[in-house]
């Protein structure tokens, strides 16, 4: 991945850069660095967009109460996003459905797609980094 | 373990002076972490850390310096949105030093 940071801060050229995003939010680190390394990365000021599938969904669910583990309930900061200007939030269809979830469920505005639609969005990107 | 010595209670702080546990906080502590950098808080100084202590309480992060200084404009206006007027209030750096003086963590991609 540095290689691929690397890659992104060189010239003055905006690439197209997709997150990607996959597991349930405590339990693993992976979800809260996926989110820093958004937040991190957003300085560099490329075109983001960020992809909620499998139990990645779950991140996004409102009214999260983590008291009971002992961990940072930090699904709030997913509504920062917009200011670091990463507007584009994407959830797979077929993984919002296998959990019974709507977009109704979601603590941010999100687009939905299926997978199908982001296949062929992953193929037009220069990065796409799989958390 | 690094301390400051606030009010004859010593305050546990990280190498860098972020305090360990932000529920620890209070105006004195703030004021105490100004006094080691050698600056004192004013009105101005007060609108940025009590609007930092929102904006934590709100998103759970400490903002970047640059959607710091934009937020900052849209809620208090474009003369203070501005990194000139941060930089005087805070010239180790404004989301870094406000930060610490509003007992947050050191913020998320401050590079």
């Amino acid at each position: 991945m540095a290689d691929e940071m690397d890659e992104m801060m060189e010239g003055g050229e905006i690439k197209k850069l997709m997150y990607m995003t996959r597991t349930a939010p405590y339990g693993t680190v992976y979800a809260l660095e996926a989110l820093e390394v958004v937040l991190i990365g957003a300085a560099f000021e490329q075109d983001v967009c960020m992809v909620f599938a499998d139990d990645g969904l779950f991140q996004l669910k409102k009214g999260q109460n983590t008291e009971a583990t002992g961990m940072k309930n930090f699904s709030p900061t997913y509504r920062a996003l917009e200011m670091y200007d990463v507007e584009k939030l994407y959830v797979e269809k077929e993984s919002m459905d296998a959990r019974g979830m709507t977009e109704d469920d979601f603590i941010v505005d999100v687009e939905v797609k299926t997978s199908d639609e982001l296949t062929s969005m992953m193929e037009d990107m220069d990065i796409v980094l799989n958390f | 373990m690094a301390t400051i010595n606030v009010a004859g209670k010593d305050i546990a702080v990280d190498e860098e002076g972020y305090l360990e546990d932000r529920n620890e906080w209070n105006e004195e502590i703030a004021a105490e972490m100004a006094k080691l950098d050698d600056c004192e808080l004013t009105d101005s100084h007060w609108e940025v850390i009590n609007f930092l202590r929102e904006y934590y309480d709100e998103y759970q992060i400490a903002p970047a310096v640059r959607v710091l200084t934009k937020a900052i404009g849209k809620k208090l206006g474009k003369d203070k949105g501005n990194s000139k007027y941060l930089y005087e209030l805070f010239p180790y750096g404004p989301a870094k030093q406000a930060c610490k003086y509003a007992g947050l963590p050191k913020p998320t991609g401050c590079v």
